[in-house]
């Protein structure tokens, strides 16, 4: 294993036919998707836009099987160095940074609306005229129940924040205990990533199992929390800017939580089958990043969609 | 040793699998470069188109909506289709070759990063075909524009930006990790090449900002089918949200698109001015400098839009402060030229002209930044002369630049010395004649993405079409050059040019299909 001399060979494949299946995937994918909407935008059916989508999706998730399926095979045949080991750290690294950043473009609006676009709307400072002038009945207040228009945009009932400053009401509160599931599941990945370094696979197997089914009750308290949202507060996509920035940043973080649970699912199974060594195990650490990183995105969330 | 077989290297494949499914950093930069090419040619038809209906006031050759969709799909063609894929086409070529490393760090997401995005032009391009017709709404693609009053095509646009995105930043993580964990022994970070160097801050740019845009069309994406009202003022949103966020990328996503081009600038003048570059260090420490302003002036595109004044004034400082690094990048350049023993071959031509023309767009954008001023220039064809000068003079002239120095190494053969001659002085002076007259229009008030004018433009205009038609069929010579030293020619040697330094002249000409399996010998890297 160890290198001969001062270099050792850095693995390029011959060739490959995984990426250029991948991209014929992903278009039929996404022009079945954008077809699709705009099926169901024009009142028409979207049966056929919808199979396509469907195809290209199915296509696209073999190919990323079978891709990530030849890494792992290569790397049991010995065929990765150090280097190139240190290619994928890298590589894992910037991909959580852009996705850090896919996010702080959905806080930053967040932020913008609430500091800047809000206030004006209800009249306040010198941009405050417009407003002033096209809703005059329009009060700054956030969250934003009673909407500029809301013939255009249906207000929702009630906010889902939190709005009272007691033990009984986060007793209650069902984002707390969401938050308090998620830094636990981060304490237990890192357990799981302990027990693998101490080379205890029991250890590894159970606190990984762990942490997939914190993920799992915390997707089912989320389903649950837009359940209600939906039913009882009335807030829904269309509900203004409070649900729209509501339901797309924990949206899309619900959906990074389902991605990342899958992935430790993934990890899990690896782990039963003994894939992972204690020097050798990058997938599993590229997962748990990936985890910690939502786990903090949560924690921003909940600071600044339910808390502030 | 574990793997025997990679100690024997195979030539490219057969046909047209080597293409498709290859893994070599060269063949996937050719594919790029190839693609920028075609993206060149098709958003320089639809410039044509413009200059065309612009040749004369009044409506004649294209209906209003048709010339929209023709300003737009210019923008985004050329930015995202020529501009960008260009650049990343002469990273994966040379980056490898200049660090000293085999290949790029993840070959496989290599050729993926290319072969999304012909999918994704193809599908853009596909709206020009629809019902609906081509997005219209100019590439900044400004909501309500690109909501509420958008043609239905949006979606597909979407979608394609989305997917521009992912492969930009599958190319820039390529990137970065090749120059962070690929460098030969010896290859320090202040021994980097400066085109390693600006690639390695531009593909932090983009991995930075390409995140943002794919936030803002998804914010789109949903005020447009499921009645969010990120920007709708009637649901407590605002359009001028959109202009935020899209800006936040936009900035820095013009530096990405310059940052490159600096570094081959900065390769080629030491080259034919047979001098070192002057001033390495601080080459490096600019751009970065470049890079961190580009994050904290994105609002100077918005200055007419209703700011606070604290923002209009915290946004043209930022702005002027640009000009610093930027100053000390062109002095540079010509100091390194000054008392050299220069030769003015075509790329050097390039180059230089790059160093001229680009510092004027420099400067028109210094006149831009000022708020005061900026309230009478906005939207006016003065910025369409800004940013023409920096992208085309500039980036473009440098990406030319760049095919002309390297085409022999990537060829093994010498270009047509006389036709690139041909070729550049043919585009020098129609570049000038297309734009410069526009400053003038700007100036006069004319504004931009309008299909027709008022008659005291008109003299301006008709000279500004004979340039655009000139430039245009110029590039065919340059297609005509790229051919024919593809085909044969003078034998280039391994060092191709008197005066160049660095790994990528060690090796022959043409590059072998794979260079640098074993790392060069440290002696032959040397100090910038």
């Amino acid at each position: 294993m160890a290198s001969v001399g001062s270099h050792e060979n850095y693995y390029v494949p011959e060739q490959t036919k995984l990426p250029f299946f991948a991209s014929i995937g992903l278009v039929f994918m996404v022009y079945g998707l954008g077809a699709a909407l705009n099926d169901m935008k024009a009142a028409e059916s979207a049966t056929a836009s919808t199979w396509i989508s469907l195809f290209g999706f199915t296509l696209l998730s073999f190919i990323i099987f079978q891709w990530f399926s030849t890494v792992i095979r290569e790397n049991h045949a010995g065929m990765n160095s150090d280097q190139l080991k240190r290619s994928y750290v890298w590589g894992m690294a910037w991909f959580i940074f852009s996705e850090v950043m896919f996010f702080a473009a959905f806080f930053g609006a967040l932020y913008y609306v609430r500091n800047f676009a809000v206030p004006w709307l209800g009249g306040e400072g010198d941009k405050g005229i417009s407003g002033d002038m096209l809703w005059p009945q329009f009060a700054a207040v956030w969250p934003v129940i009673e909407n500029p228009n809301d013939a255009l945009f249906t207000n929702p009932h009630e906010a889902l924040n939190v709005h009272e400053w007691s033990i009984a009401f986060f007793a209650k509160f069902l984002p707390f205990w969401n938050t308090l599931i998620l830094i636990t599941s981060s304490v237990t990945v890192h357990f799981a990533h302990t027990a693998l370094k101490a080379e205890n696979r029991k250890g590894l197997i159970q606190w990984l199992a762990v942490t997939v089914a914190l993920g799992v009750i915390f997707l089912f308290l989320q389903a649950f929390e837009y359940i209600e949202a939906y039913g009882h507060y009335g807030l829904t996509l269309d509900s203004g800017i409070y649900g729209s920035t509501f339901f797309l940043l924990t949206g899309f973080h619900g959906f990074h939580v389902t991605l990342g649970t899958f992935i430790l699912a993934v990890m899990l199974v690896r782990a039963i089958k003994g894939h992972f060594k204690p020097d050798d195990h990058f997938g599993f650490e590229a997962a748990s990043w990936y985890w910690h990183f939502v786990d903090v995105v949560w924690v921003g969330l909940f600071i600044f969609v339910y808390l502030i | 040793m574990s793997a025997a077989h990679d100690d024997h290297h195979h030539g490219p494949a057969k046909g047209i699998s080597r293409w498709l499914f290859t893994t070599n950093h060269k063949d996937i930069g050719s594919l790029y470069l190839w693609f920028s090419f075609a993206m060149f040619l098709l958003g320089g038809t639809f410039a044509m188109v413009i200059r065309a209906e612009l040749f004369q006031p009044g409506l004649q050759l294209v209906d209003p909506n048709f010339f929209n969709q023709m300003t737009t799909m210019h923008g985004l063609i050329m930015v995202f289709g020529a501009v960008m894929p260009a650049f990343v086409g002469l990273a994966n070529w040379m980056i490898p070759m200049m660090i000293g490393a085999p290949d790029m760090a993840l070959p496989r997401m290599n050729n993926w990063s290319f072969w999304i995005l012909p999918f994704a032009f193809a599908m853009l391009s596909s709206t020009l075909l629809m019902e609906s017709g081509a997005p219209n709404f100019g590439w900044t693609f400004y909501a309500p524009l690109s909501t509420t009053y958008a043609p239905s095509s949006v979606t597909f646009f979407i979608f394609a930006v989305h997917i521009m995105g992912a492969s930009s930043i599958m190319g820039a993580i390529n990137i970065i990790a090749t120059v962070l964990n690929m460098r030969a022994p010896g290859m320090t970070l202040m021994k980097m090449p400066l085109f390693v160097w600006t690639w390695l801050i531009t593909a932090y740019l983009l991995i930075a900002v390409m995140p943002v845009l794919a936030g803002a069309v998804t914010m789109m994406l949903f005020d447009i089918h499921f009645g969010t009202s990120f920007f709708n003022a009637a649901g407590g949103g605002d359009p001028v949200l959109f202009q935020h966020v899209f800006w936040f990328f936009g900035h820095p996503e013009v530096y990405i698109m310059i940052l490159p081009a600096f570094g081959v600038v900065s390769a080629i003048i030491p080259t034919f001015a047979r001098k070192r570059l002057f001033g390495y260090d601080s080459m490096v420490y600019a751009t970065a400098s470049i890079a961190f302003l580009s994050f904290i002036v994105w609002a100077h595109h918005m200055f007419t839009v209703g700011m606070p004044i604290a923002g209009e004034l915290f946004f043209m400082y930022a702005t002027m402060l640009i000009a610093v690094p930027t100053g000390v990048k062109v002095f540079n350049w010509v100091a390194t030229m000054f008392r050299g023993s220069m030769t003015f071959e075509t790329p050097m031509l390039f180059a230089i002209a790059f160093v001229v023309l680009f510092t004027m767009g420099g400067f028109t954008g210094l006149m831009l930044a000022i708020t005061p001023a900026d309230f009478q220039y906005h939207d006016t064809y003065f910025v369409v002369a800004h940013f023409h000068y920096v992208l085309v003079p500039g980036a473009v002239f440098s990406i030319m630049a760049a095919a002309y120095y390297w085409l022999p190494k990537w060829t093994g053969y010498m270009y047509d010395e006389r036709l690139g001659k041909l070729h550049f002085w043919l585009s020098f002076i129609g570049v000038n004649v297309l734009f410069f007259p526009q400053h003038f229009l700007g100036l006069a008030g004319m504004p931009r993405r309008i299909p027709d004018y008022a008659l005291q433009f008109a003299d301006f205009n008709w000279i500004s079409s004979i340039g655009g038609f000139l430039f245009g069929a110029s590039q065919l010579i340059l297609l005509f050059v790229v051919i024919k030293c593809i085909k044969g020619g003078k034998k280039a040697t391994a060092q191709v040019w008197e005066g160049a330094q660095g790994l990528e002249w060690t090796v022959a000409s043409p590059a072998p299909y794979h260079t640098f399996a074993t790392p060069p010998d440290p002696k032959l890297i040397h100090d910038q």
